[in-house]
């Protein structure tokens, strides 16, 4: 791994749901850097406030309290050129693929926008030059899925679809929520193979988001664990996986079935 | 009298299009489950294992029909069973089936206890409400779910008790065997280990006899079933014990898909998982010969002609025509 600059860091980050007796806090003083090309994983069950961290750092979420400092100067996302200018550099891929897509829209117009995002002009051959490049690094055909719609392919193809997307945009960040939740084991190894590649290749910073450490653990260099908003251990994947210190790190892992030792049922 | 709860004979069941055109989903499928015995059925997303399910419950809806073979349940064969006798005396009681995402079934309107006193008018109409009750919280309890959970509406529950709960709902009138369908797939790891100790307890304590587990999770049937069954485009490609299935593979497509396996400890990190290549054939036009032969990376030219029987090599049984000791011939040269 690399040890590049830090790209975004947060310091003392709190959101706090609701008021008076209904307030939840849902994160809760929790304070990171991640570096250029680093690969995160933030793993908790349901409900531990993974989701809501994911969302505060892409700006969808306002914090309650605390600040977050992107390339090294506090993140302004006042204005709306602001906010554009921020989200040309943060994409995210979410756990539903068939909800983040646009129904009425052919895969051929999808790609196409992502080019016109870019604000380049190109030739036809050159925009289907790059379409095409996109979906052979997703080993997905173009030629097979242009003329198609969303609803038609699998939820595997359509996962890798929105990894091309990524792979078009580039961004510096990439917040991947869930991403194989939905997805069977064969096409899970290899989303996570191609998150790697994107990685090498352009060195794009990723958050991967999950409940399952065995995941969290190929993928990352860097663990977070999270309980009830709090981050409880944090550090390099293998120190995390294979000595965990804090209790619940250790339950998440005893959770998972394993197949060179026993899994505890009782 | 043999000891199998559960013998399906040459099942083949399809799909019939607005064009008319009948597609297999269930391909001549053979196998047999043992009184007391767990089998697990894995696959890829599209390759029959749901439909394998459904079918086995002897319930047809369009599009699904049913096409030949035979599905003997303790002796009999539910397929010569007319409809309301199917209903009424195999289904809940014989054979239970918990579908994909079964949670999200219970009708949010109404209270836990409705769908117990609802299987109960039909199936044991002796009974009145609070012998219903009792039984109801008795199972409950036994269990490890709190009586409360009758009490409340399927929105005051987690996605995890959801599934528990409806799992309990399933097993009440002690069907021999229980047919889960994907039961864990949408829950977290802690939900998931608490879905596999009830049915681990339903089956320690007789509730059920024998249970049909369906998922793409491998490490998690090595853990909770006795034998492995793999499904590929609508047919068994393999099947062995546990422990054979995922140390031993035969097949090349178990071996790939044992390939893709990811459990959190040492030496994981940094391993090259298998990917494997392409899609499965369209079931519209199944291609002649292996069905796995376009994404096989040891596939031979004899793999393409004729149909493949499966073999038979002690108690395994697996669908290809190259001799199991060459192949690990080629795994072992592969790994190297």
């Amino acid at each position: 791994m690399k040890q590049n600059d830090v790209l975004i860091r947060g310091e003392h980050l709190t959101k706090v749901f609701g008021y008076g007796k209904q307030k939840t806090t849902a994160v809760e003083d929790v304070s990171f850097a991640f570096h250029e090309g680093e690969i995160i994983s933030i793993v908790g069950e349901s409900g531990s406030g993974k989701t809501t961290l994911a969302k505060m750092i892409m700006g969808l979420l306002k914090e309650s309290s605390g600040s977050i400092e992107y390339m090294g100067k506090p993140r302004q996302l006042k204005r709306h050129g602001d906010r554009k200018r921020y989200w040309k550099n943060i994409q995210a891929i979410f756990q539903d693929p068939f909800s983040s897509f646009n129904l009425f829209y052919k895969v051929e117009k999808l790609l196409l926008d992502c080019i016109k995002l870019q604000g380049v002009n190109l030739t036809k051959e050159e925009q289907l030059r790059k379409m095409k490049e996109a979906c052979s690094f997703v080993n997905l055909k173009f030629e097979e899925l242009h003329n198609k719609y969303p609803f038609e392919l699998s939820g595997g193809q359509m996962q890798r679809l929105m990894i091309a997307r990524i792979f078009m945009l580039h961004p510096k960040l990439l917040i991947a929520d869930e991403p194989t939740s939905m997805v069977d084991a064969c096409s899970r190894s290899t989303i996570l193979d191609m998150l790697l590649k994107l990685r090498d290749e352009n060195n794009m910073t990723i958050i991967f988001i999950t409940h399952d450490v065995g995941l969290a653990y190929y993928v990352s260099d860097t663990l977070y664990i999270m309980e009830q908003g709090k981050v409880v251990e944090r550090g390099p994947a293998e120190e995390v996986i294979l000595n965990p210190q804090h209790p619940y790190t250790q339950q998440l892992i005893s959770d998972v079935p394993k197949i060179h030792s026993e899994w505890d049922l009782a | 009298m043999s000891t199998n709860i559960l013998e399906v004979h040459g099942l083949k069941t399809y799909y019939r299009t607005r064009l008319k055109e009948h597609v297999y989903a269930v391909d001549g499928v053979s196998f047999s489950l043992e009184k007391g015995k767990t089998l697990g059925i894995a696959g890829e997303s599209g390759c029959g294992k749901s439909t394998l399910a459904l079918s086995l419950m002897g319930f047809y809806f369009p599009p699904l029909h049913f096409g030949s073979g035979s599905i003997v349940i303790n002796g009999t064969d539910i397929m010569k069973l007319g409809k309301e006798q199917l209903r009424a005396q195999v289904s809940g009681r014989e054979i239970s089936y918990i579908p994909q995402a079964a949670m999200n079934a219970l009708n949010p309107t109404l209270k836990i206890i409705h769908f117990i006193e609802d299987i109960m008018k039909e199936h044991r109409p002796e009974l009145n409400k609070k012998q219903v009750w009792d039984m109801a919280a008795e199972r409950f309890e036994t269990l490890n779910l709190s009586p409360k959970v009758l009490h409340s509406y399927p929105n005051e529950l987690s996605g995890g008790m959801k599934q528990r709960t409806v799992i309990a709902i399933s097993t009440i009138l002690n069907p021999k065997v229980l047919i889960a369908d994907e039961p864990t797939s949408a829950l977290d790891v802690t939900s998931q280990k608490a879905v596999i100790k009830l049915l681990k307890s339903l089956l320690d304590r007789g509730f059920i006899q024998s249970l049909v587990f369906i998922t793409h999770e491998l490490p998690l049937l090595y853990h909770v079933t006795d034998d492995i069954i793999v499904m590929y485009a609508g047919e068994i490609v393999e099947r062995g014990t546990a422990e054979q299935m995922i140390f031993d593979p035969i097949h090349p497509y178990t071996k790939k898909l044992m390939g893709s396996i990811i459990v959190p400890e040492e030496g994981m990190k940094g391993h090259k998982l298998a990917a494997i290549p392409g899609t499965p054939p369209n079931l519209k036009n199944v291609p002649e010969g292996c069905r796995f032969a376009d994404r096989c990376s040891y596939v031979q030219e004899t793999c393409r002609k004729g149909k493949i029987e499966s073999q038979t090599a002690g108690d395994r049984i697996y669908r290809c025509i190259v001799e199991p000791e060459v192949l690990k011939e080629w795994y072992a040269n592969e790994a190297e």
